[in-house]
């Protein structure tokens, strides 16, 4: 016990030291210096945003296109360098900023009042609505009534912040398509996300109306490090020029996105006034109601490991032996399967399941989960038990043969007993691998413990103390898990003279 | 009795039973001996259909056994009747010496659990291991291990018994506790026994009968003091000199 406090308290310091360090990392001379040394202009985006902020072009992959990607070049060009985008995930765009990984962030970076608190924003480059889609059977006509439904949004998304407060369910997404493809399916009653996206991917959609009444209006702007303010100077100058001379303007028009509200663009020249559109929110803290949140995350994953646990058990033994017992058929068919599942990722197969087969089937978020991750590590737990089930010595099947056992009573009185015993370290370990793989079914909008981890990390603008929490917690729950095989490994094991531990 | 004929088999390219042909009638006790490798194991593990083969026919009172593959309703019957201990024992670690001798009458022939113990603690004493029923394998000795692997085959009704070099994985100190356990076996019983063996004094003492096998082929058969006095072929001179010595 003593050593596992002792590594707990090392994780910690190690930690510690890399968050303090990526903190010293930005207090240095401004970067407008560097950025002019350099000749080039480095912007974060992520490419998975797709059409029309920042993209690769269809026609020339490598190359990438987008409005954000014409309004870049225009103020490096301004600022008499070149533009190169970097790949960022969306939702670490911030951390990347502050970790340098960049000069800038230019992809559809909403202006609210927790990123303005965080690091330095620009001037406005883009006007957007927040649009709710609704279902096109619905009546509603405003959040006001959708009240206890589900509404879906993406993940740190600034409809994400307007939504948290009100009595209704929030069901986050990390792509722009798939929350659209739920409401049509009837897995959700509204999404609500920015104009730019709800025109391209919702509003034209046969089982979809938009509300016309916008339900918020805010900006877009570039994002930038705390202290590079020379940086910020150049780039607002940059934007006002290209606002005053209509070439952004004409760059929104090319990209059919200039409307009447953009006119709010010169209204908000002056970036650092409050004269923000949105409602201001506070920040939050690590209060009691976040624990409680972070349980329940926690108890979502719990719940997803030992559900598809228990699909992936019976389903692995029953593969492993119909691929040793089975005949030829039986060979062929348990081959394929552990093939099949083990050598495609599991996030895809969570895709198929939950978005491909919607059409057939309409699975709930969690039953998907668990159906999903048991399938896939049902191949595994296949392999364990085939490969154990090997490890029994032959002369075990002989001696059961020649007292008359059958095949199936040779397996389940003989073979079987014998070959959990070699299967029951790596079952645990399966188990436990689970329970922390289970975090990928965010993407199909479940929220478990490493979901609930990045939304608080967003929430309290941190993620040391979350982190902390989040790993706690995993520790907590499979820790016990392995002293409890350990144990009941002894016992399996009905040795009285077992090696010593 | 069991009536072999034509018996041949090879794994691959490489025989291993060239044709046998061979009786052994009810009751009676036929030693195998032979090199490494002359087929003597292979031959016996055919008898209880451990082993397939490529030509030929066993009978085993009454049960034919053919190339073909077996159906489940034969092997049954001839399991019954035919038990097999061997070299390495092959006890099942997971149970008891108890569940060890009731496992197959409880499964197979559906007796009672009170039946099969009864009869399973009356063989335990028979071996003399009255005492060690609630005792895991791992907790015996090797002549202990092969007395219960012994017990545990008697468990079933038999009329015949292989056994596969039952005393050859145990420490020369241990042999002599399961050949008394066979000694009695053979006296109180009247099984038709077949045993293959390196211990050429135990097979003469308990055997009627003796075949030598050389490469796939018994190459002399006869009561065990004839063999042993005037020995015909080349490998049981060679043998029984190597032996002697």
């Amino acid at each position: 016990m003593k050593s596992v406090l002792a590594l707990v308290v090392l994780v910690a310091l190690v930690t510690l030291v890399l968050a303090t360090g990526a903190r010293a990392r930005i207090a240095h001379a401004d970067t407008l210096v560097d950025v002019r040394a350099r000749g080039e202009l480095r912007l974060a985006a992520d490419i998975q945003g797709g059409e029309p902020y920042v993209y690769e072009d269809e026609k020339t992959p490598g190359k990438l296109v987008g409005f954000e990607v014409d309004i870049a070049d225009a103020i490096a060009k301004r600022l008499g360098v070149r533009a190169k985008f970097v790949q960022v995930d969306w939702s670490n765009l911030v951390p990347s900023l502050e970790r340098s990984d960049c000069d800038v962030i230019l992809n559809g970076l909403e202006a609210t009042p927790d990123r303005r608190e965080r690091i330095l924003l620009s001037r406005a480059y883009f006007v957007y609505q927040e649009i709710l889609a609704v279902p096109k059977a619905s009546a509603a006509t405003s959040l006001d009534d959708l009240r206890g439904k589900r509404v879906g949004t993406l993940n740190q998304s600034y409809a994400f912040l307007l939504l948290r407060d009100r009595p209704l369910e929030t069901v986050l997404y990390e792509g722009v398509q798939e929350p659209y493809a739920d409401l049509e399916s009837g897995r959700l009653d509204g999404v609500l996300l920015e104009s730019i996206i709800a025109n391209r991917y919702g509003c034209g959609l046969a089982k979809v109306r938009c509300v016309e009444r916008e339900v918020a209006r805010g900006t877009y702007v570039v994002g930038l490090r705390k202290g590079d303010d020379a940086l910020k100077r150049a780039i607002d100058d940059a934007i006002g020029a290209m606002i005053a001379d209509g070439e952004l303007r004409a760059i929104l028009e090319r990209w059919k996105l200039w409307d009447a509200i953009q006119r709010d663009l010169t209204s908000v020249a002056a970036p650092d006034a409050s004269a923000s559109p949105e409602p201001p929110i506070a920040p939050r803290t690590l209060d009691r109601a976040q624990i409680v949140l972070f349980l329940e995350g926690a108890l979502v994953t719990l719940g997803l490991t030992c559900g598809a646990f228990a699909i992936a058990m019976p389903l692995g033994l029953l593969l492993a032996i119909a691929r040793l017992y089975g005949g030829a058929i039986g060979r062929v068919v348990a081959a394929t399967y552990v093939e099949v599942f083990r050598g495609t990722p599991v996030l895809l197969q969570l895709y198929i399941l939950y978005y491909g087969l919607a059409p057939f089937i309409r699975l709930g978020p969690m039953s998907a989960a668990i159906l999903g991750l048991g399938l896939n590590y049902a191949a595994y737990e296949a392999e364990v038990h085939r490969g154990a089930l090997l490890a029994v010595p032959r002369g075990q099947a002989e001696a059961a043969s020649a007292l008359g056992l059958t095949r199936a009573q040779t397996l389940r009185h003989v073979l079987l007993p014998q070959s959990f015993r070699h299967a029951l370290p790596a079952v645990t370990n399966d188990f436990v691998a689970l329970l922390k793989d289970s975090s990928l079914v965010s993407v199909i909008t479940v929220v478990e413990l490493t979901k609930r981890m990045t939304i608080a990390a967003v929430e309290v603008r941190g993620w040391f103390v979350p982190g902390l929490l989040c790993a706690a917690l995993y520790f907590v729950m499979s820790f016990p898990l392995a002293r409890l095989s350990r144990r009941l490994e002894k016992r399996l094991h009905r040795d009285p003279n077992p090696r010593p531990l | 009795m069991i009536r072999i004929r034509g018996l041949s088999k090879s794994f691959g390219a490489h025989g291993v039973l060239h044709g046998i042909d061979a009786d052994v009638e009810a009751g009676t006790i036929v030693a195998i001996v032979g090199p490494s490798g002359c087929g003597k194991s292979t031959l016996l593990r055919c008898v209880n259909a451990l082993e397939s083969f490529d030509a030929g026919t066993i009978e085993v009172n009454g049960i034919a056994l053919t190339p073909s593959a077996s159906d489940a309703a034969t092997l049954q019957r001839l399991r019954a009747a035919v038990g097999m201990v061997f070299q390495e024992f092959h006890l099942f670690p997971h149970l008891t010496v108890l569940e060890n001798l009731t496992l197959a009458p409880r499964i197979v022939l559906k007796r009672s659990e009170a039946q099969a113990t009864e009869r399973a603690l009356e063989l335990l004493k028979q071996v003399g291991l009255g005492d060690r029923a609630a005792a895991y394998p791992a907790q015996l000795s090797g002549g202990q291990k092969q007395r219960v692997a012994i017990a545990r085959a008697l468990a079933q009704p038999l009329e015949v018994l292989l056994l596969d070099e039952p005393t050859s994985a145990l420490d020369p100190e241990m042999r002599e506790e399961v050949r008394d356990v066979l000694r009695s076996i053979a006296a109180e019983s009247k099984l038709t026994m077949i045993l293959v063996t390196h211990e050429m004094r135990f097979a003469t003492e308990l055997a009627h009968e003796l075949w030598v096998m050389d490469a796939g082929k018994i190459v002399e058969r006869g009561a065990p003091k004839e063999i042993l006095g005037s020995p015909k072929s080349d490998v049981a001179k060679e043998f029984f000199g190597r032996r002697s010595e």
